[in-house]
């Protein structure tokens, strides 16, 4: 296990002095474990000694990450490291953890009061002309939120990103909001939070917590969240966690019930806040959140399908949203402005705030359901990767993309059933746009007619574009979203077919059956890795696939004809792509296994279910064309 | 014979000027904080101001994703709504008056304020113009060229919006009214238009042809020589974009005088000129 790192950590012990940010960056590497590089130096305020860590060139705004509990600064080493490159970023021990010396006696030592004068200690240490931009998370979020609510540091905060971590003041008057008017609702949302802070009360009990923490507990943490996050990597916890865990119970007993019986009333930020919310964290509730714009005016939200120690699950996306925001807000321009310009709208709801700036790529994208798609992930802000055989078409759907809300969009032409092709595909995307977030592998073409006039080479194409297309893509970035280690998602569009058969329809079919089986094991094989797979099954869609679709067994006239006759059939039934795209966006949202869209297609996925004969008669009927 | 013609036609370019004159001055005027139904009847009053008494529709004006009728589903939504006009929202305003007998049914995209991606759909309204025109002197059937335009849109990446018009009308003919001293309207249409409408319907059945420009099969014929209201609607999610304009149609053998546009002068076409320019 980790006892071997950080040795010293809890000692405390050596002090590089007060003015660390003269010695030089090389001395420092060696005695921060995780946070390769960080200049060390020692604030003393309040009867402690702080100890912070600095990375990147202090001439650059500065970026300060305050971690929560049970943790040390090296919760945010992953983060720091991407954010260092671009600003000057501190991390600091909060008061009792990591290297930093606890106040005596612990009680009463760890209110918010003395929490604030602790940053303010290290904010005017590190950046004593400029205001630092503020990063919390957990219980680093819970003093962040105290910092950016109170007169004292107006000025000496340039922005505030938040992370699990809600206000106390705002806790407590949610709390009694909901309890003053008691809806079912409100009840169910009370009691729900009430359930998911079992900890707190837990913490409140003397000593034990301190004992257990001492104890087992503090053995079996680090494989506790390794199996809870699904943690990988050695360099966290830290060593001095069972310390860390047993004086931040104080946090709790210093503030949590003060603070939730009389909440300040006049909590209100008094700088931009930015909110991520992981939706799948164990101790807070997204409803806590519910009522923050009245407390933060221009609050920026983005949602983040991870569980609670996010810094150590998405450092990637973080450092992302952190990078913006803090962008935006050091320019000194006023904060709606700079959103707006660089994409013409504001992007809201709940699309906005999940898919902000990721990298999404679709398939089949100068058309259709594909170009649809790409649509409405722009719309929601994601940066948008078409790809199409159809160059022209790829171009402008990007095109289009852009002005939709897209920062970025490009177009590629590539033929998805081209193995070779997709891997330089995927090599060109990692090195030039980054990790494909969200894949949606929708390339597919049409193929009707009688199996026995099905000849192998029409076999052969309708499976390079509909299966082949959808391994390569499955292949090769799935392959790379499962080496960030980061999350993701997959999106395979299947078909209505693929669950009901038809004897117009056979080879078409079969690739799509295979394609909502292929996304069903790869779901299974890929859920550990947090990557997410679904596929889509659309039904009747009015799109061009009649019109390129082939029909087999017939005279090219009798195709054509077909053809006009499908396209004009599909255009009567004109259901919009766009429906399916909003299909695609929520299915990726719930993470959603298989998604049948139109009513027939939802009709069919119940009948074969339940009454699988009735779509087998179906399947013998003969299409109306 | 051609002197009344060319009479004629300069009746329609001076009141479809006149609409287009309208929509302008209403554009100018619209600010943020309007209503539809504000902007219906300041086009109204400035019409009427100029002695138009007779309507083949009421002004129409839609704001915001109602251009692209977003969640259309009854023809009430057509009609002007309590909507208010936002920065950045474009608006189409859509007036049909009728004057000295002459009928006009002309379409004004704007925007309130900078729009790229409304810039970017009345720019890509120029190819259908020019496509309409390139079919109709090739006497393409109605329902063949509506197909084209249809395509050509898909290809574009928008949705073809003219298919929530009554009878998913592409096109319509218009005509010499008689100027009355009364002209009741119903549902916002005129009801001496209406009548011509009817007239010509009951003639084209007759003869095979129908004077509404539809995806259907009673438009499965070339275009009848007359006046048509063409009116190309482009939707892309929120934003709609349209022009309506006449096309004059003949049954001379030149191409050239087979078919053409009323008038070239015309507020969307500057536009695409002085982009080019």
């Amino acid at each position: 296990m980790s006892t071997d790192m950080g040795a010293g950590a809890g000692s405390g012990a050596d002090s590089s002095g007060d003015n660390g940010s003269g010695s030089g960056s090389g001395s420092g590497s060696s005695t921060v474990p995780g946070l390769e590089g960080a200049r060390e130096r020692r604030v003393r305020t309040g009867g402690v000694e702080l100890c912070v860590a600095e990375l990147g060139d202090p001439g650059r705004p500065t970026v300060v990450l305050v971690h929560g509990y049970p943790d040390s600064k090296e919760v945010w080493s992953e983060v720091a490291a991407r954010l260092a490159g671009r600003f000057h970023v501190v991390l600091y021990d909060v008061r009792g953890h990591g290297r930093s010396t606890a106040p005596d006696p612990l009680r009463g030592g760890f209110t918010l009061e003395k929490l604030t004068d602790d940053f303010l200690a290290v904010a005017d240490a590190v950046s004593p002309d400029r205001p630092v931009h503020l990063v919390g998370h957990d219980w680093g979020s819970v003093q962040a939120w105290e910092f950016a609510t109170v007169a004292r540091t107006e000025g000496r905060i340039a922005s505030f990103t938040s992370m699990s971590g809600p206000s106390l003041d705002h806790m407590g008057h949610w709390i009694k909001r909901r309890a003053a008017r008691p809806t079912p609702r409100r009840v169910g949302q009370l009691l729900g939070q009430g359930a998911k802070s079992w900890y707190v009360y837990v913490l409140h009990t003397p000593v034990l917590p301190e004992l257990a923490w001492r104890g087992p507990l503090g053995r079996q943490w680090p494989k506790i969240l390794r199996r809870a996050e699904r943690l990988s990597g050695t360099a966290y916890p830290t060593a001095s966690l069972p310390r860390d865990a047993a004086h931040g119970a104080w946090l709790y007993r210093d503030n949590v019930r003060a603070r939730l019986r009389r909440p300040r009333t006049d909590a209100h930020a008094h700088v931009p806040v930015q909110l991520i919310t992981p939706t799948g964290d164990a101790f807070l509730s997204e409803r806590l959140y519910d009522d923050l714009e009245q407390w933060a005016l221009g609050l920026v939200r983005h949602t983040l399908p991870a569980k609670h120690w996010v810094p150590r699950t998405r450092p990637d996306q973080l450092a992302s949203w952190i990078t913006d925001f803090v962008t935006a807000h050091e320019s000194g321009g006023p904060p709606e402005e700079a959103a707006e310009s660089s994409t013409g709208t504001v992007r809201t709801g709940p699309y906005a705030q999940r898919f902000g700036g990721q990298l999404v790529l679709v398939t089949g994208a100068a058309s259709g359901i594909g170009r649809a798609t790409a649509f409405a992930f722009a719309e929601a802000g994601a940066r948008v990767v078409a790809v199409d055989l159809d160059g022209e078409g790829a171009a402008r759907t990007a095109e289009l993309a852009r002005l939709t809300g897209a920062p970025e969009a490009w177009a590629e032409t590539v033929d998805v059933g081209d193995g070779e092709a997709m891997e330089k595909l995927a090599e060109k995307v990692a090195t030039e746009y980054g990790i494909v977030d969200v894949l949606v592998n929708n390339a597919g073409i049409g193929l009707s007619g009688p199996f026995l006039d099905t000849t192998t080479e029409d076999w052969k194409k309708v499976l390079d574009v509909n299966l082949w297309g959808v391994i390569h893509g499955c292949r090769v970035f799935g392959r790379q979203m499962a080496e960030r280690g980061q999350g993701g998602h997959i999106v395979n569009t299947a078909s209505a077919a693929a669950y009901q058969p038809s004897k117009a329809l056979p080879a078409y079919s079969t690739s799509k059956a295979a394609v909502l089986m292929l996304s069903e094991c790869l779901r299974a094989e890929l859920a550990d890795k947090g990557i997410g797979v679904s596929a889509i099954c659309p039904g009747f869609v009015n799109t061009n696939i009649t019109s390129t679709a082939r029909f087999t067994g017939v005279s090219a006239a009798e195709e054509e004809r077909r053809r006009k006759k499908t396209a004009r059939l599909y255009g009567l039934r004109n259901y919009p792509p766009e429906k399916v795209a909003d299909a695609v966006l929520r299915a990726v949202v719930r993470d959603q296994a298989v998604v049948p869209v139109t009513p027939e297609a939802r009709g069919a996925r119940f009948l074969s279910r339940f009454a699988p004969g009735a779509l087998r008669a179906i399947a013998r009927v003969e299409p109306p064309l | 014979m051609t002197d009344r013609r060319t009479a004629e036609l300069r009746g329609f370019r001076e009141v479809q000027r006149l609409a287009y004159e309208c929509a302008e001055t209403v554009a100018a005027r619209l600010t943020p904080g309007v209503t539809e139904r504000e902007a219906a009847r300041m086009q109204r009053a400035w019409l009427r101001a100029r002695g138009v008494r007779d309507w083949f529709h009421l002004p129409f004006a839609w704001f915001g994703d109602r251009t692209a009728f977003a969640g259309f589903r009854i023809p009430l939504q057509f009609f002007p709504s309590g909507r208010r006009l936002e920065t950045g929202m474009p608006f189409i305003l859509d007036l049909a008056p009728v004057h000295r007998g002459f009928t006009a049914d002309v379409g004004y995209s704007g925007c309130l304020g900078p729009n790229p991606l409304h810039n970017k759909l009345l720019a890509d309204l120029r190819a259908h113009r020019e496509l309409i025109l390139r079919e109709v002197r090739e006497r393409r059937t109605l329902r063949e060229i509506y197909e084209d335009v249809d395509r050509l849109m898909v290809r574009q990446g928008y949705a073809n919006r003219h298919r929530a018009y009554p009878f998913g009308v592409i096109a319509h003919k218009i005509d010499r009214v008689k100027d009355r001293r009364w002209s009741p309207h119903v549902f916002g249409f005129g009801t001496q238009s209406l009548k011509g409408l009817a007239s010509d319907a009951l003639r084209g059945h007759r003869d095979g042809w129908s004077p509404l420009w539809s995806p259907y099969r009673f438009s499965d014929h070339p275009p009848a020589p007359g006046l048509w209201a063409v009116e190309p609607h482009l939707g892309f999610r929120g934003t709609g974009a349209k022009f309506e304009e006449i096309l004059v149609v003949t049954d001379s053998r030149d191409p050239e005088q087979s078919a053409f546009w009323l008038d070239d002068d015309l507020p969307h076409v500057r536009r695409w000129t002085e982009a080019a320019v």
